[in-house]
């Protein structure tokens, strides 16, 4: 009894528990429907049409899929740790990352390549460079300006996909050469995607462990001029916070164009800002600022792509989808919210006292 | 120092709004007779209308008396693809000087209100005819009002609006139901009475792109007893979208041979999923891949077998305007729905009553 205590009192616990939930709904629906029931999480090998060998599963496809979420949720639990506001910029980065590397490697005004016109490098880092920037534009109007961060990054939410199509020229820019592939497809049998998500996690985490990172935002998130006369540097804080963000919409931009090998700017990223956000508050974290739980939000991130695979699954029609994830998601919020975790507590604690009695 | 700021600013902006006035004084005289620019330079921009208007309608009485050019106001919704481009070019081309026309291009990209205002100039300018490509269905009764009161014809291109029918000519337009339908009518030719375990991937939901095309085939599908639709999503008309469904309809149906993506990018996606699980598509696979748009990439697909059959919508649809104007000229009565005929085109080594056979003139051929 104790040890069951001890886990459901662990920070992590709802996280886990909810998206272990959304999974066992496929079981139900196996069994309901014939299948073996753990046909959901099977893992298997397949033969791909080129002669690879690659991983295969409805597991894999939630690992792979909600990587670009994933990955901008590091960069946004950060900002919000630290400014108590959300960045809603990120979608449309991801998409101008896109379209400048994309831009880059086809050329101005070209949509069709088959031949890089500049190494592959040097589109990808410009890409990653300028979402650095977009990063850097919203901290400094967020720690520096004041700006409320939501007003901040709305500039950049409407402008920045904007700024991909004219750099495309309003067109979708395709750059057919294997290479380009790479970070979409498949690194021997793992597909690309999940190892640059790990990746970033696993420096985050570092970063977070060895450094004081963690506490310097969370201080600036509690109590910005309290953090400031303890002698942090808030507004660097932030700003830093901000570019972190930028660099995460960077790499998850690069993921999303690669994966289909083109700068569909348009499409790119659309509305990820709010998956990205959902995560941050499915991973148990406030949106108000200060402590935070990178794990949380990371677990957030896949519960959502774990909800969006399920609907596949079980056929749900995309025209009520999006209801069935929205019932998901509110029972999610409900079970982590103060209110009802404190009527389950003297709930629990009526039971044991029933019991003494 | 704060007052002499409110004073600099609110300067600025009077000189602002003269520079604004100025602009749209020359605007609105480039059209009116050279002779006149000078005298209405000085004069608000509403008398500078009045004033053209006489100059403007003896200059029309002309034309029309001779005989010479029909003047035609284009309003277009912008240019976000290659299907628009080629919609653009078309018109131009229709409508050239050579052909008798004097067109009047305005590109709107995308924004509702430049549209409306290029109209009123088109109204204003006392144009023969107005095309309308609505870039939203519904808004447009006023100024459609406006364009009756002035007996000026309008005729709406490519996409359909929520307004009385009577305050416009005709619709010119494709057809996607019937899309739909000569996708599931090459299909049956095709299978010629197989089987057919068919998955749906579809645009984005309440799209009429995704409605026309899903009633269409499925009219198709509801004859043919040995089809089976096996499930139908939503792939956002996107190629990463295409991808993630095709992905997951993978793993949910290990029996299926027939894919109908409703763009050329759900397409490509797909055939990306499918090429990671290792299976076949196209004229030498176990798949058949439908797809409609026919885009440039999409024919280029479909020439190398990949894509079996794919189902145009037509963006050279000037000539069916330029067609509806000359009825009009000559007094005919006309429909109120002009429907742009759109082509299928089939893999090589597929020969079909539905679709033409691509080979590589065909796709040098396309304007797009």
């Amino acid at each position: 009894m104790s040890n069951i205590k001890k886990i459901t009192k662990m920070q992590l616990f709802l996280p886990i528990f909810s998206m272990i939930l959304v999974m066992l709904v496929n079981v139900i629906y196996d069994v309901a429907s014939g299948n073996a029931p753990f046909s959901f999480f099977a893992i298997s090998t397949q033969l791909t049409s080129s002669g690879n060998t690659i991983l295969y599963g409805r597991l894999i496809d939630i690992l792979n899929r909600g990587s670009e979420v994933a990955i901008l949720a590091i960069g946004m639990t950060l900002v919000v740790s630290a400014s108590a506001g959300t960045d809603i910029s990120v979608g449309s980065v991801m998409s101008l990352t896109g379209g400048m590397c994309c831009m880059l490697l086809a050329g101005y005004g070209v949509t069709n390549v088959s031949e890089y016109a500049v190494p592959l490098w040097v589109g990808i880092g410009a890409g990653i460079l300028v979402a650095i920037v977009c990063g850097l534009f919203n901290g400094f109007l967020v720690a520096y300006l004041n700006i409320q961060p939501m007003v901040a990054t709305l500039i950049l939410w409407s402008a920045g996909r904007a700024i991909g199509l004219l750099l495309c020229n309003s067109a979708i820019v395709y750059v057919r050469v294997p290479s380009f592939q790479f970070f979409g497809s498949y690194i021997g049998f793992l597909p690309t995607p999940i190892l640059i998500a790990a990746i970033c996690v696993l420096i985050m985490a570092l970063i977070l462990k060895f450094t004081a990172l963690g506490t310097f935002v969370q201080s600036v998130g509690i109590n910005k001029k309290a953090a400031r006369i303890s002698g942090f540097n808030s507004a660097k804080i932030i700003l830093m916070c901000y570019a972190i963000c930028g660099l995460c919409a960077g790499i998850a931009g690069i993921t999303a164009t690669s994966r289909i090998y083109s700068a569909d700017t348009n499409n790119i990223g659309l509305n990820m800002e709010m998956d990205a956000i959902l995560a941050v508050a499915l991973g148990g974290n406030s949106l108000g600022g200060g402590k935070f739980n990178l794990a949380g939000s990371i677990i957030g991130a896949y519960t959502i792509q774990a909800i969006t695979t399920t609907l596949y699954a079980l056929g749900v029609s995309s025209a009520q989808a999006p209801v069935f994830k929205a019932i998901v998601v509110i029972l999610i919020v409900v079970i982590q919210a103060g209110p009802v975790k404190e009527y389950f507590k003297k709930l629990s604690a009526k039971k044991a006292a029933a019991k003494e009695a | 120092m704060k007052r002499k700021l409110a004073v600099l600013l609110a300067g600025t902006m009077v000189m602002a709004s003269l520079v604004g006035c100025g602009g749209s004084d020359a605007a609105s005289t480039e059209t009116a007779a050279p002779a006149e620019e000078a005298a209405t330079e000085e004069a608000p921009a509403e008398e500078a209308a009045e004033e053209e208007a006489p100059a403007e309608e003896a200059a029309e009485d002309t034309a029309a008396a001779s005989g010479e050019t029909i003047k035609v106001g284009f309003a277009q919704v912008g240019h976000e693809s290659d299907w628009r481009a080629a919609n653009t070019q078309n018109y131009q081309d229709m409508f050239s000087e050579a052909n008798g026309y004097e067109l009047s291009f305005v590109d709107a990209d995308n924004d509702n209100a430049v549209q409306l205002e290029a109209v009123r100039t088109f109204i204003q300018q006392e144009m023969d005819y107005i095309c309308i490509a609505p870039i939203e269905t519904a808004g447009w009764d006023t100024v459609l009002q406006e364009a009756q009161d002035a007996g000026i014809p309008v005729l709406i291109v490519d996409r359909s609006v929520d307004a009385d029918p009577s305050l416009y000519e005709t619709q010119i337009g494709c057809d996607m139901v019937l899309e739909g339908e000569t996708a599931g009518n090459w299909l049956a030719e095709y299978l010629n009475g197989e089987e057919a375990k068919i998955l749906v991937i579809e645009g984005t939901v309440g799209a009429s792109a995704t409605l026309g095309r899903t009633e269409g085939f499925n009219n198709i599908a509801a004859q043919h007893s040995e089809w089976e639709i096996l499930d139908s999503q939503s792939g956002d008309f996107t190629q990463a979208g295409g991808q993630e469904v095709m992905e997951s309809f993978i793993k949910s149906y290990s029996d299926f041979n027939v894919v109908v993506c409703q763009n050329d990018n759900e397409a490509y996606g797909a055939m990306d999923a499918m090429d990671a699980a290792g299976i076949t598509y196209g004229v030498d696979g176990d798949v058949i891949i439908i797809s409609f748009d026919a885009t440039h990439d999409g024919l280029q697909y479909t020439l190398d077998g990949k894509i079996n059959c794919n189902v145009e919508c037509n963006p050279l649809q000037a000539e069916f305007a330029a067609e509806v104007i000359q009825k009009l000229e000559a007094g005919e009565t006309i429909d109120a729905v002009t429907v742009v005929k759109d082509e299928a085109f089939v893999a090589p080594g597929i020969t079909s009553q539905y679709a033409v056979t691509m080979t590589q003139e065909v796709l040098d051929g396309r304007a797009y």
